[in-house]
Order: C-alpha cells, then sequence, then structure tokens
C-alpha cells in the first residue's frame, strides 16, 4: 500500500518556515549535485524531514533542472514527503504476511486513535501514520515502527498501548518543562 | 537439557533485523554487561539471520566442538542462559532448539535445507571481513587470478553451472553475462539489484545483513568476466541495516585492496563499488526502471531492445543481476560448475532461498535445492499449519506471483513446473495460508499494491488495474454482479498483452490464479454473498445464540450503532437492519454467544 503523502492538503500543526541556510549550504557543495538528483533530495529530505517547497526553487537554481523535473521525482518515489512530519512517525507494515496476520486491525485502531488518516499528522504534532510496503520482518508479522524501533508480533491493543505510553511520556515532558 | 561446559565458550548474537525488532539487540546489551562484571568467562560475538525467525531472538552457543541454538532469549532470558550454562541451574527453562549432536523438533527446520547463497549467513559476524576471509570469502576470485582463468572461462563456469537469475526472471546468467561480454565499449556497468520491493520478502536484506562480503566477490567476478571496472549496488533505503553493512564492507575491501585497481594482482582489471539508495518504488525492481532512477529520473521502464547489455546505464553496457545470484557465483567459480549443477533438476540448477511466512508454524529463511515439493517445505521444514489449522494454499512470486492450492502441494519448485501451475518462482516470497484466508481479499490485496506501484506509463497497466481493483472491491462488499468473473478475465488479458515491462504483464497473475484454483468463493461472494473464510466484513452475518447468551449487556453496550438489544439478564439480539459487521460483539463477548455466519 503506497503512502498517500501527495494529496494531502490537511492544515499541519507546524506552520514555522522552515530555516534555509542549511540547504544552500548543501546543494553550494558540488560534489553532493553529483551524485545525481535523488540522493540530493534524499539530503534534504534527511536534514528537514520532508521537502519545503523552497527546496525545489534553490535545487532548480542549483543544478538547472526545471522545478517541474524535480516535482515530478519527488512525488514519484514513496520516500518524499511535501509536508512536515510529527515527532515520531508510525509504520505500519502492510506486507502480505502482516496482511494475512491482520494487519488492517492495527491501522483501523490507530486511525481512530489518532484521528487522522494515512499520511496525515496528529494534531499534536506528536504522530504521522503510514503505511508501508513491506518491512522485511515477515516471520514476525504484524509489525510496526515507531522511530527507530520495530514492535513485532502486535494486536490493536498492544499497538495502541506502546503508542499511548508515549503520549503519557510526552505529556509528563511537557508538564515537568 | 542444558550442556556443562568449563571451557572456553562463544555466545553469538543473531542480530539481523528481525532479531533486532524481536529484542536481540538488548540481548546482546544484556550479555555484554555481565560479561564486564566478569561473573563468567566466555567470548561474545555477532552475527545476523541465524534463519529461524520464529525463536528470535536466537543465542548460539558454541565450544569449539559443538554448537547449540537456544530461541526466544529475550534479555531478561540472558542471565538465566549464563546461570544455565555454566552452573546447570536456572530460574526459567531455557529452549535448545537445535544442535550439532542431538536431534531436536526444530531439527527439522534445519534439515533438506542446502546453504549455498546462505553459506556464511549466521555463521560469521557481518562486520569482519577476517571472518569472512576464513569462512571462504574472495577464494573464488584468488583463484581466478591463480589459474589465470580468462574472463571466456569464467562465463563459461557460469553457463554450466545452469544458474538462473534468482530475482524472478529466471534467465541465464551466464548467457546475460555473454551478451554485455561481446560489446567492444570501454566503460562498462555491473549493477546488484537490492530494491527487494515484494510484499513478504527479505532473502536479499538477510544476505546483504548477513554476508555482504558474498555478494561484493560476486559482482568482482562479474566485473571481470564482462569487463566492466564500476558496480553499483541499488538497494532500498528501507534497508537501513543493511546499507550500513554494506558500507563496512566496501570500505573493508577497499583498504586491503580487494577494490580497486589491478585488484587480486589481475593486470588491467580495475573495480570500484558503489551504493545508491533507492527511494521506494516497486517498478525500480524491473532493469530499465533501475537504470533511470540510478540516473536521477522517474523511475519509468523503457522499451526493450536495446537491452541493458547493449545500452543501459548512461547509455554503456550493463549487467544487472539480483543479490541472490551474485552471492552464488564466487561459490560455483570456487566449487565449479558441476558441483552446482549437480544440485536441482533438469531445466532448474542450484538452490533458491525462500522466505517462508505466513500461517506456519516455523516461518523464516530457508534454501532448499530446486525441485523439493511444496509440502516439504510447508510441513517438514515450516512446522505445519499453525494452530492446527488447515493448509489452504502458497502464495509465491509477491504481487507478480500467485496461489498455489494445497491439492498441487506436491508441485516441485523449480521455475517450469511452478510455472505450469500459473504462479511463478518469483525472488522467494512463500506466503502459507489456511482456511481463515479470503482469496479475493488476498488477490484484492496485491492488485492494490500493483495499482498504486504501477508507473502510468502504459494505459492498460495504469487503468486496468484501477478497473480491475474496483471490480475485486465490489465482489468483497457483496456487491458483485454475475458479470463481474468475466470481466476480470477479459480485464486480465488485456493488461498481460499490453503493458511495456513485467509489472503490468504480471500485475493479474493473482486474480488469474485464484481464478482459476478458487472461482468457487468467487462465485460464493457473488452469487451467495458469502464468504467462507469468514474476512469480508460486508458479507459477515453477525447472530447472538440465545442459548448461551447470559444477558450481560456488554455487547449492547459496546456496539457503535446501537444495534443490539435485549433486557438484562435475557438474551441479546442483533438487528441485521443495522448492524455495521464491525465483529465488536463478537471480540467482545466471553461466552462465546455471538456467532459469524
Amino acid at each position: 500500500m503506497r503512502i498517500q503523502r501527495n494529496g494531502g492538503t490537511q492544515p499541519h500543526p507546524q506552520t514555522e518556515k522552515p530555516d534555509l541556510q542549511a540547504l544552500r549550504l548543501a546543494v553550494s557543495d558540488k560534489k553532493n549535485r553529483e551524485g545525481g538528483l535523488i540522493p540530493l533530495l534524499q539530503l534534504v529530505q534527511n536534514e528537514y524531514g520532508y521537502l519545503p517547497e523552497e527546496a525545489f526553487g534553490i535545487i532548480s537554481e542549483a543544478t538547472g533542472l526545471p522545478i517541474a523535473d524535480i516535482y515530478g521525482v519527488a512525488t514519484f518515489y514513496a520516500q518524499f514527503r511535501l509536508q512536515p512530519v510529527g515527532k515520531n512517525i508510525i509504520r505500519v507494515c502492510h506486507g502480505t504476511a502482516c496482511h494475512v496476520q491482520n494487519a488492517n486491525a492495527l491501522s483501523e485502531a490507530l486511525h481512530e486513535e489518532l484521528a487522522i488518516e494515512d499520511g496525515q499528522t496528529s494534531a499534536d504534532g506528536l504522530f504521522t501514520l503510514e503505511h508501508v510496503a513491506c518491512l522485511g520482518c515477515c516471520s514476525l508479522a504484524p509489525v510496526m515502527m515507531v522511530g527507530e524501533n520495530t514492535h513485532s508480533k502486535l494486536s490493536a491493543k498492544s499497538a495502541l498501548k506502546i503508542i499511548r505510553e508515549i503520549k503519557n511520556q510526552a505529556s509528563q515532558d511537557q508538564t515537568n518543562a | 537439557m542444558i550442556m556443562k561446559t568449563p571451557s572456553q565458550i562463544k555466545i553469538v548474537v543473531g542480530l539481523g533485523s528481525c532479531g533486532i525488532a524481536a529484542g536481540a539487540a538488548k540481548t546482546y546489551e544484556r550479555l555484554e554487561e555481565i560479561q564486564k562484571i566478569g561473573l563468567y568467562d566466555f567470548d561474545l560475538e555477532k552475527t545476523s539471520c541465524i534463519g529461524m525467525c520464529y525463536k528470535e531472538p536466537l543465542v548460539e552457543v558454541n565450544d569449539g566442538k559443538n554448537w547449540t541454538i537456544y530461541g526466544d532469549i529475550t534479555a531478561d532470558k540472558a542471565d538465566d542462559l549464563l546461570s544455565a550454562l555454566f552452573t546447570g541451574k536456572s530460574a526459567h527453562t531455557i529452549e535448545a532448539i537445535a544442535s550439532k549432536d542431538k536431534a531436536g523438533t526444530e531439527e527439522a527446520f534445519l534439515q533438506g535445507q542446502v546453504r549455498i547463497a546462505l553459506r556464511n549467513c549466521g555463521h560469521i559476524n557481518p562486520e569482519s571481513l577476517d571472518e569472512a576471509e576464513a569462512h571462504g570469502a574472495y577464494a573464488a576470485i584468488r583463484k581466478i587470478a591463480a589459474n589465470n582463468l580468462t574472463s571466456e572461462v569464467v562465463i563459461q563456469t557460469i553457463i554450466d553451472s545452469g544458474l538462473r537469475g534468482r530475482g524472478g526472471g529466471g534467465f541465464p546468467t551466464g548467457l546475460k553475462w555473454l551478451f554485455a561480454a561481446q560489446s567492444d565499449e570501454t566503460e562498462k556497468y555491473i549493477i546488484c539489484n537490492a530494491d527487494e520491493g515484494d510484499p513478504g520478502a527479505f532473502m536479499d536484506r538477510s544476505l546483504l545483513e548477513g554476508d555482504p562480503h558474498s555478494v561484493l566477490e560476486g559482482m568482482l567476478i562479474g566485473g571481470y568476466a564482462i569487463g566492466a571496472s564500476s558496480g553499483i549496488i541499488y538497494c532500498r533505503a528501507e534497508y537501513p541495516l543493511a546499507i550500513k553493512r554494506l558500507k563496512i564492507a566496501i570500505g573493508q575491501a577497499k583498504a586491503k585492496g580487494y577494490l580497486g585497481q589491478n585488484v587480486f594482482g589481475l593486470q588491467g582489471f580495475d573495480f570500484d563499488i558503489s551504493i545508491k539508495e533507492g527511494a521506494g518504488a516497486f517498478v525500480c525492481g524491473e532493469e530499465t526502471a533501475l537504470i533511470a532512477s540510478i540516473e536521477g529520473r522517474r523511475g519509468m521502464p523503457r522499451k526493450r531492445p536495446p537491452f541493458p547489455a547493449v545500452s543501459g546505464l548512461w547509455q554503456k553496457p550493463t549487467n544487472i543481476n539480483n543479490v541472490e545470484t551474485w552471492a552464488n557465483v564466487p561459490w560455483i567459480v570456487s566449487n565449479g560448475a558441476a558441483a552446482y549443477a549437480a544440485y536441482g533438476t533438469e531445466k532448474s540448477k542450484g538452490t533458491k532461498v525462500f522466505a517462508l511466512t505466513g500461517k506456519v508454524n516455523h516461518g523464516g529463511l530457508i534454501e532448499v535445492p530446486m525441485g523439493v515439493s511444496i509440502r516439504d517445505i510447508v510441513f517438514k521444514m515450516g512446522g505445519g499449519i499453525q494452530n492446527g489449522h488447515q493448509f489452504k494454499a502458497v502464495q509465491l512470486g509477491g504481487p507478480s506471483g500467485g496461489c498455489i492450492p494445497a491439492h498441487l502441494a506436491d508441485t516441485p519448485v523449480d521455475y517450469d513446473s511452478l510455472m505450469a501451475t500459473g504462479a511463478i518462482m518469483g525472488s522467494g516470497g512463500m506466503v502459507v495460508m489456511d482456511e481463515t484466508t479470503c482469496m479475493i481479499d488476498l488477490a484484492k490485496f496485491f492488485l492494490r499494491f500493483t495499482q498504486d506501484e504501477s508507473c502510468g506509463k502504459c494505459t492498460f497497466c495504469r487503468v486496468g488495474t484501477k478497473r480491475m481493483l474496483e471490480i475485486l472491491e465490489r465482489i468483497t462488499d457483496g456487491k458483485g454482479v454475475p458479470e463481474d468473473i468475466d470481466k476480470l478475465e477479459k480485464l486480465a488479458l488485456q493488461i498481460k498483452e499490453n503493458s511495456l515491462c513485467g509489472l503490468g504483464q504480471t500485475a493479474p497473475n493473482p486474480v488469474l490464479t485464484t481464478l482459476k484454483y478458487f472461482r468457487q468463493e468467487y462465485e460464493d461472494h457473488i452469487y451467495h454473498k458469502k464468504c467462507t473464510a469468514k474476512a469480508c466484513k460486508p458479507l459477515l452475518r453477525y447472530r447472538i445464540l440465545a442459548s448461551e447468551c447470559t444477558g450481560c449487556t456488554i455487547c449492547a453496550v459496546k456496539c457503535p450503532v446501537d444495534a443490539i438489544s435485549g433486557e438484562r439478564k435475557h438474551p441479546h439480539v442483533i438487528n441485521q437492519v443495522i448492524c455495521t459487521h464491525c465483529g465488536e460483539c463478537y471480540s467482545i463477548c466471553r461466552y462465546g454467544a455471538v456467532v459469524v455466519e
């Protein structure tokens, strides 16, 4: 199931404009430009978590490629995001093995809990929910990744428990601060 | 049974992606802590996927003579394992699942396997070049250099071995090399396709994580054979650990001079390898799309000919092989073509790696000689079906493949026999299904995938898959009409015939094979509005058994649409008109009074 990222225009909680200095610096390095367009976009996304609109103009100027071409590449590949993301990216695996072990139940529970659809970010900016094709941990199905951590053999209940723990931790941190 | 071992023992933790997901990294940390305290004396090492994924985290204990593999060793059991090993006592039972000298129940998982591509996976520390070399890495390229084997001899060896492309296509590897070698161009490329995109497949990931040097050596040999000086590994960005270990391996090989100029003393043979991270597009598994992606464009396939062997990356002759194919190459050169061809069937030689998953007891990574039957894989190595359910079918080849029903379980696993059933060998995803899997739902799952991943170039693939998906959605929603089956078959044929690349040509396979073997299920959905697997929610009917209902009211309280009514302590009823088939009452009832029909 491909992540639906580009059509979504829901208002995003983070409205701050990104600092573009790092981006200008990155594209000014000739070595980065020689690696080709895709590695360059990957570099930008690693820095910002998504591809800011302004990035297209800057990359176009540096590489001489039309913005349309760059946008074409950015929207072709599932990896690239055009919207900022929440603090934690939840990737629910929908590979074949996870599908036959009822990964849909996880997704439905998460939709309800976070009140968002795939590709969207929760109102508190804590979570971005994504469906991915396969995380390659098929023997541990169903699986989801939260940030860098992979959780295995989940049920709707255990998946929600993980999410709620992160929520509680976040609100505790807020009160402490 | 726990072995006592006063002598120096080596404890090896399986740290592949699945192992880490199951908590192996924490087990390793805990063992490291204990080692630091100095309570027990042992060597601690890492390895990658041992293969028995269903028992992760896995720990191997080796005393130099014997080895034993223990399963389910999470961090909290690390202490138990050590006290069991050193004192013979432990608070919890520690389960030995396989060993060199003892026959265990799980031994069957390893029996019947022949590990050629996976020869070092789970045996060596994938981040150590010394260990890899001690296990034979770079011996094949040394043999070529020591015996002055010409590129023609190397290509002939690969042709004679009968090795065919392990990415799913099954094209003879040696011939592919020959075509690229025949070009007079001075600049040629070698590409390793590590864009493993099939959902339900993790063979290439495990190989790259477990034994990256075998792939590098394979590419070196391929480079020498066709006269290329540059190799590129196109790897999915979703495999961070594989990329990390590849980078380490490339660094080590460069430092030792195994990559660079005049490698292994072969005068005039320069070879270098770099990594390109894919950005997530299934279609990039197709050769020409993959090349477009490396060149920085949208990964859309183009018409062939010219084939990449004539005009590939940057319009230069290019040879693309899959990870598993490359990993087989050094073994073939070292052991000879005849040794490899000794395994397998007449037209399919050697071995094939499968990712065995789904409703099977022992899922994991297996490598079997070609010709083994599906039944042996599912019931012997896989240990049968989970929870005593019925074996219904296996799905091979992911979204491009098809289902093989239980009554054809004796089909041997080789390219031609599988093709005859309508399925394909594919890259090695093998998903086992039981009677709770609805075949139409499964076909819909794959079609949604290919429909999403279609690059959009060919109309039949772009629009046709969407129309087919709509029909399948209609059927699983209980709105199917009798003409739907004919329409599906017609569309499937048109898409197959009018698509440029493998994605479109094979996209209808899941529908065609399920129609071939499970037509009755389609008809049940359409004519009787019934899903025998009880998987399609809109077709289910929930009913409360008056004899079992205690009138606890919990279902009535939980029902989101207030479809359940009844007095406390009296049997309740579901109003079928209001019911949305969500299944909440079914999962909440503690008395088994709610039944699904």
